[in-house]
């Protein structure tokens, strides 16, 4: 009897472990020689790039297998070295790619040369995931002339504690964009900027007369992810003239946040937005669509949306009539004057940064192949199909002049933008943004909400020594 | 002395002796140690550190104690979750594909054919097909715009997934899992004589008496058993995050999309094996109980 009790307890145990056992093993790197490997007359080298082809990105990842790679495997051969370089694609959300690299990392495996946000090299750096540049690759690293055409601002996207852990490969910034065939029917200007949150929402009512359409798409709601934060949130916090980390505290959910929580509440409550589609697991995607479809009004976005998702060409949902349908304006503050550094205009902005993984076997060629990736003719390639903002002015002052909307961003939005801080706790932060949007929408009232957000942001930094809800 | 007649079991011990048992078993304890024990451990010990998958705390995890299994337990999301996990395993894992599974093999017990063929293999190929490919069947099917059940239903505009999203998640768990409650039950009841069945049948038993007295007391062990692995395989499923994500605003975060969520989305490693060993400890008492359930059955 004792014999079988023992025995039903193990083998339920042996049940129940298999079913959950989460298993990890531990972090950490060691100082590799930067010249491993660096005379291999044959070697392969992978990149690794939230971009695939036919799907998200397919312009980004397009150019790295048809441009990219075979120019630099040509330029080795003609130096006598056999060089196989391998795209390692994909199409996913944000979160899902990060996990994913910092899961590589950790096991000091994965590609040998990766993209990665600008916001991620923080704590990736105080994971040990990265080295900066110059460990990895040697004095190369820094002597590289390409910085000497990178704005220091630029540079700060790849830079933690005062050293270079990568390459940025450009900027972006955010606007509102507008369906001009819809603001004609709502009896509202082709030349649309507005100047307060009010202006916003006289146009989300004149376009909410209009039959089946939703009036604006301001991202929320923890399905939506960073977007929400970086599309809704922080912009809108930015113009009620506070910053998320300032002064070594983080915003809580003082009378700024209450502003934000607000005009959620005044879109989502008034029926100006669809409450709905900021729940939905594949929301975001479902905005694009309708946006290209002609049923959303104003829509936050950054200069992604125009290049990648709208257009008529590689978008994802391509919507033909962009260049005489759609226009854009500056996101306003919430009264003029009123936003950061007395501004009555806000944006903020990110980018990605490529980077090498600290375990390749070959650290020089990776470098060398880096380098290229960011050489103006490689640059020039990757914006010929469709321009963007690169991190190089040199490249800049070229491509740009043929593009409205990223002429106006450059000219007009980064002079006033703002960057997220690089701190590891700030990912928890946002996505305790996402959930006081979330509450606002599925109807709590922004003062409760925004109390529920002080009381989860104390929790996560430490205490309300760390907060400021001024 | 042991006579010759005595049963096997006792006399293999005698034969082989303490080492060469030792020797027979020993592949199976390492294995057992190197895939279950070790990595229970490690996620115990991982639940009383600090350990992130980035920054500082992934370099240099901090020892915290008992603070991450006091977090979890007193997290209102944790128990929400369990809650829901709770509904789900009852749901879908005992109420729908053990009793729709017995209910088909029980109707199609003694039918031949392309009925039963057909029947078998429309069951079977939703247990077969790939969880990814499933999901985004489930997803077409149910959407709110251009979803296949509301065209058929006349009901454009119905945002299934979400204004119930946990019950979606609990059909489609049902529609997914029956197949194996079915062939289980199938074979089950072929161990019970037709003789029974005849008898039954002769004394006017109804349906539900002949189950009752004539089928039930046969298979009780398969009936245990099935219970046993499907809760335990509900329990900890995953793939309902492939439709629902676990939202909206966490109404269908399972405890498997939970630990996700933290562990891996929100980068907490360590309060996320602190989630698991909980989960292993209530998987446990699953186990425990219908263990103890199946022992009864033998004769005291």
């Amino acid at each position: 009897m004792d014999h079988s009790g023992r025995r039903t307890i193990a083998a339920a145990a042996a049940l129940a472990l298999a079913g959950t056992a989460l298993a990890g093993c531990s972090g950490g790197g060691s100082p590799g020689d930067p010249d491993r490997g660096a005379k291999a007359r044959n070697y392969t080298l992978t990149i690794a790039r939230n971009a695939i082809e036919g799907g998200k990105n397919t312009g980004e990842a397009e150019w790295i297998t048809e441009t990219v790679i075979p120019r630099f495997v040509a330029a080795q051969k003609a130096k006598g070295i056999t060089a196989k370089v391998v795209f390692q694609g994909s199409g996913v959300d944000d979160e899902p790619y990060k996990t994913k690299l910092s899961l590589d990392l950790k096991s000091r495996s994965g590609a040998d040369i990766m993209d990665i946000d600008g916001i991620w090299v923080g704590e990736f750096a105080q994971a040990g995931y990265l080295r900066p540049l110059a460990d990895v690759a040697g004095p190369r690293a820094d002597a590289w002339d390409g910085w000497a055409q990178i704005p220091k601002a630029v540079q700060g996207l790849a830079t933690f504690q005062g050293k270079r852990y990568g390459i940025p490969a450009g900027t972006d910034g955010r606007v509102l964009y507008y369906n001009k065939r819809l603001f004609a029917r709502a009896g509202l200007p082709a030349n649309w900027q507005p100047n307060s949150w009010d202006d916003l929402r006289t146009a989300g009512r004149a376009l909410k007369k209009v039959p089946g359409v939703t009036p604006i798409q301001l991202d929320a709601g923890t399905a939506m992810g960073e977007a929400t934060s970086m599309q809704g949130v922080l912009p809108l916090l930015a113009g009620a003239g506070a910053e998320i980390y300032a002064n070594g505290k983080w915003t809580g959910g003082g009378a700024a946040f209450k502003q934000v929580l607000a005009l959620y509440s005044a879109i989502y409550r008034e029926g100006l937005g669809d409450p709905r589609l900021q729940q939905e697991a594949k929301g975001r995607d479902k905005s694009f669509a309708e946006f290209a479809a002609g049923k959303i009004g104003i829509l936050a976005e950054g200069d992604y949306f125009w290049r990648d998702v709208i257009n008529p060409k590689t978008g994802v949902a391509k919507m033909p009539s962009r260049d005489q349908d759609v226009g854009y304006a500056l996101i306003p503050a919430i009264a003029p004057g009123k936003g950061i550094r007395g501004q009555s205009h806000v944006s903020m902005s990110g980018g990605a940064v490529t980077v090498l993984n600290p375990s390749t076997k070959h650290p020089q060629q990776a470098f060398e192949l880096l380098a290229f990736m960011n050489s103006p003719e490689m640059h020039k390639a990757r914006t010929a199909g469709t321009p963007e903002i690169t991190s190089r002015d040199d490249v800049n002052r070229e491509i740009l002049k043929g593009d409205p909307l990223l002429s106006f961003i450059a000219g007009k939005v980064l002079p006033l933008t703002a960057y997220r801080p690089g701190i590891a706790l700030y990912p928890q932060v946002s996505a305790a943004l996402q959930e006081a949007t979330a509450a606002v929408v599925s109807g709590k009232s922004p003062d409760e909400a925004a109390a529920q957000y002080t009381k989860k942001l104390e929790g996560i930094v430490g205490g309300a020594g760390n907060v400021a809800t001024g | 002395m042991a006579p010759a007649t005595s049963p096997p079991a006792e006399t293999g011990s005698a034969v082989l002796g303490r080492r060469g048992a030792a020797a027979f078993v020993a592949p199976a304890l390492v294995l057992i140690a190197v895939f279950l024990v070790f990595p229970a451990l490690w996620t115990l010990y991982l639940g009383v550190t600090d350990y992130r998958l980035t920054g500082v705390a992934a370099a240099r995890p901090r020892f915290v104690g008992a603070e991450n299994y006091t977090g979890v337990l007193g997290d209102g999301e944790f128990h929400h979750s369990l809650w829901l996990t709770l509904q789900f395993v009852g749901g879908s894992a005992i109420a729908g594909q053990t009793v729709l599974g017995f209910a088909l093999a029980w109707v199609l017990r003694d039918r031949a054919g392309p009925v039963k063929r057909l029947v078998e293999g429309l069951v079977l190929l939703a247990w077969i097909l790939p969880g990814s490919v499933i999901a985004f069947l489930w997803i077409a099917l149910l959407d709110r715009d251009a979803g296949t059940l509301n065209a058929l239903l006349g009901t454009p505009g119905t945002a299934w997934l979400l204004d119930h999203p946990l019950a979606c998640v609990i059909v489609f768990n049902v529609w997914r899992g029956t197949a194996f409650s079915m062939m289980l039950y199938g074979a089950a009841l072929g161990n019970v004589p037709p003789s029974h069945l005849e008898t039954a049948r002769l004394a006017g038993a109804t349906t539900w008496q002949t189950l009752r007295d004539a089928v039930f007391p046969r298979i009780r062990g398969h009936v245990l058993t099935s219970l046993l692995l499907v809760s335990l395989w509900t329990f900890n499923d995953f793939t309902p995050f492939l439709i629902t994500a676990g939202g909206p605003d966490h109404r269908s975060e399972i405890l498997a999309v939970y630990v996700y969520r933290t562990a891996l989305g929100d980068g907490r490693l360590g309060f996320g094996a602190a989630i698991s060993l909980v989960m292993i400890l209530v998987n446990l008492v699953i186990a425990l109980g219908y263990l103890r359930a199946l022992r009864e059955r033998r004769p005291a």
